[in-house]
């Protein structure tokens, strides 16, 4: 797993044109043949992680840098597994302990860690245009891990190879998006991703978490959760923060399950082998039910987490080609 | 002080209140318009050939929020009308009168009074004082007033002591901590958004009040088509109010967000297109009165920061006349509404002897070449900030000379 041949040669542009962007700060401006490189590219770390010695020496004595502005278990060790597989030096920065507490400019914190010579940093921050706002001051590919409301790249391309490993492809395949619409940066990445690939999308949440002008983005948009179920492929649950339940966004929890969470039942109106997913981490017995969560066959949480790293892997290997000399990237 | 000499200036073409400008000029002595129209120079007096150029009123720009002349001066603006939303804020006597004088002799400040006690929006600040201080509006700053009450109350002192309310419409509830307006944009750019009818429900209310009181009521930014169907309707009813826009709503709408764009992070934020339309179809038929420059320089420390955290506003001084320019081009307005828009209408709302060319007016004269092509460019602004929205814009419409109570200033 050295060498630098694509496992899939003569599908797309030779060398840097299969994936000519120097970072990945959005799925919004990816060509679909873009996507279906990285979907490929992951096909084979996919494998390698299947295996008992999980390693690769591709980014052998690279630096990567995830700088998380934003606290995150799940996104954080998924990309530091990925650094480590490749054989890259990974380190982590914690906002929370970091001299962005003092009072730090988020521009001086990337000029810093842009002087700490990384070849490639993986942002999470708050603030939607965070990332890109980072981009634009450092000399090396950067991986946007999740900016505001805005998008998560990686969370799109690894939903997306999820669905074609339970469905064979995208196209046309039925998904339905529930939960948290309007705060999530994980919807937006998957409307782009899917419909570029050609999946039917739908959307549901009550009015107050659905964003205005969603239909424009190529999606049907729903109120009731039965009618977004009905005949869907895959139902996609998004996770509904604490706060947001207390009466400002929804009137409560249980009245948001009752409304909009995924149980047996609800899941019966789906296409019989619909394949259910959630980003995680989940609220268990509020968006989705433990049943449905746990159902073998038929859950696809724990797997989307096993692409998650492969999915990484792909996009830290590719946007570090320039940077080791591959030839056709250079 | 020595007098300065008087100015006679030949050969150029007079903005008038109404129709075509006239060929022409006009002499001034002791800081006054003296003469107009066939003028010949006295003996002693400075001539200065206008060589065919525009002879126009000083801008009058109501509503911003620096006093910084390099920029007015480049924008052939000779008075502002200085928004409370100082540090402190303007809602004290003492600070009123220092501000008035901040910019003279060659700037002139007309200090807008904080309508209540540190813009707070609850408790009324010392209107009268300030206006004995030289306050020529109050303003209700950068916010809106929520409390229905207060408004009242204030619009009903404003109107004992003749002054105008100039308010921002904006429901408070409704904006909440949006960034900008619900929609596609804002959608796929996962930002913090408010419908644009939050405008809409902000000018109603004001309105009502306003109608209730008698008090004359200026709406500083009127961006949306509903709001602007409402000050239309309220117009014709007799009430007295006005509206106001920058350049930035009817030259831009919210598709300059892209990219996260902090320059274009405006307070109201940038509307739909359908909107910005509507903003021109009321520039055209006369239910907006006033076009302001918003000028309100900002630096990296304020907007090199993600969109949501970037504070808002524009430098906008330097390019108020030139896109003001575009609308006479694009034959939406004539010229002599334009500079009713930029000069005669805010200064009749500040009610200042300005913002026209008349005998025995204050000598507040801008030279201009309408027609000489340039290129906004951040980089290079006499404003104290760059932040434009029309970074590297073409645009035409140039202040070649400008004079203050008949006094060269540049």
């Amino acid at each position: 797993m050295t060498g630098s041949a694509s496992p899939h040669t003569g599908r797309y542009p030779a060398g840097a044109a299969a994936f000519p962007h120097r970072d990945l700060l959005a799925i919004a401006g990816l060509a679909s043949h873009e996507i279906a490189f990285l979907l490929d590219e992951a096909e084979q770390w996919v494998e390698l992680n299947r295996q008992s010695a999980k390693h690769a020496e591709r980014l052998a004595g690279l630096t990567i840098i995830n700088a998380f502005f934003e606290n995150s278990t799940r996104t954080l060790l998924s990309f530091e597994i990925a650094g480590k597989r490749l054989g890259a030096d990974v380190v982590n920065m914690h906002a929370a302990q970091s001299s962005v507490k003092k009072g730090e400019t988020l521009i001086d914190t990337a000029l810093t860690l842009n002087a700490m010579r990384a070849d490639a940093i993986v942002i999470r921050h708050a603030s939607s245009g965070a990332v890109q706002l980072i981009a634009g001051k450092v000399d090396c590919p950067v991986l946007n891990a999740g900016d505001g409301q805005h998008e998560h790249p990686t969370q799109g391309l690894l939903d997306a190879l999820t669905i074609r490993h339970a469905k064979g492809a995208l196209n046309g395949v039925k998904v339905t998006i529930c939960g948290d619409i309007l705060h999530s940066r994980v919807a937006r990445s998957n409307i782009h991703c899917l419909a570029a690939l050609g999946a039917v999308v739908r959307v549901c949440a009550p009015p107050a978490l659905m964003p205005d002008g969603i239909e424009e983005m190529g999606v049907t948009a729903f109120y009731d959760f039965d009618a977004a179920l009905a005949g869907a492929d895959v139902v996609m649950m998004l996770r509904l923060q604490q706060e947001r339940m207390q009466g400002n966004f929804i009137p409560s929890a249980r009245e948001y399950r009752h409304f909009y969470g995924l149980t047996l039942e609800r899941l019966a109106k789906a296409a019989p082998d619909a394949l259910v997913m959630h980003p995680g981490p989940m609220n268990r017995g509020v968006e989705i039910d433990s049943q449905v969560a746990d159902l073998a066959g038929r859950s696809a949480i724990t797997r989307q987490v096993e692409m998650g790293v492969a999915i990484r892997m792909a996009c830290l290997d590719v946007l570090t080609r320039r940077a080791r000399g591959i030839a056709g990237w250079t | 002080m020595s007098k300065p000499a008087p100015l006679t200036i030949t050969n150029g073409l007079l903005v008038r209140p109404e129709g075509e400008p006239q060929p022409g000029g006009l002499r001034c002595a002791d800081g006054l318009i003296v003469a107009l129209g066939e003028v010949a120079p006295g003996p002693g007096d400075i001539v200065l050939d206008a060589r065919g150029a525009l002879i126009a009123p000083g801008l009058v720009d109501l509503g911003v929020f620096a006093i910084d002349k390099p920029a007015f001066h480049f924008g052939g603006i000779t008075r502002a009308a200085l928004m409370p939303d100082q540090a402190p804020p303007l809602d004290h006597p003492a600070r009123v009168r220092f501000a008035a004088l901040s910019g003279k002799p060659d700037f002139w400040v007309h200090p807008l009074a904080a309508a209540t006690r540190g813009l707070d929006g609850t408790e009324l600040a010392e209107l009268g004082l300030m206006r004995e201080a030289g306050a020529r509006a109050v303003s209700t700053g950068r916010r809106w007033i929520a409390d229905s009450g207060t408004m009242l109350r204030l619009l009903r002192y404003c109107a004992m002591l003749d002054l105008v309310v100039v308010s921002h419409a904006e429901d408070a509830g409704l904006a909440g901590s949006a960034v900008a307006t619900a929609g596609e944009m804002a959608t796929r750019l996962g930002l913090p958004s408010a419908p644009a009818e939050a405008e809409a429900l902000a000018v109603a209310r004001d309105i009502a009040l306003a109608e209730i009181s008698g008090a004359r009521l200026h709406l500083r930014q009127v961006t949306t088509g509903a709001a602007l169907t409402l000050v239309r309707a309220a117009k014709q009813r007799g009430v007295e109010v006005t509206a106001g826009v920058t350049p930035a709503h009817f030259m831009l709408s919210d598709l300059a967000l892209a990219g996260f764009r902090t320059f274009a992070r405006l307070s109201p934020p940038l509307r739909r297109e359908s909107d910005r339309r509507a903003v021109l179809d009321a520039l055209a038929d006369g239910t907006i009165d006033v076009i302001a420059s918003g000028h309100d320089p900002r630096g990296a420390e304020d907007k090199r920061l993600p969109y949501a955290d970037a504070e808002p506003g524009m430098a906008g001084a330097e390019t108020l006349l030139p896109l003001t320019l575009t609308l006479v081009r694009d034959g939406i307005i004539d010229l002599a509404r334009a500079f009713a828009l930029l000069a005669a209408n805010p200064a009749r709302l500040l009610g200042v002897e300005a913002g026209q060319l008349a005998v025995g007016a204050e000598a507040d004269i801008a030279l201009i070449d309408p027609e000489r092509p340039w290129i906004v460019d951040s980089d290079r602004m006499a404003a104290s900030a760059g932040n434009t929205p029309f970074d590297k814009q073409p645009v035409q419409g140039r202040v070649t000379a400008l004079f203050k109570g008949g006094v060269a200033i540049a």
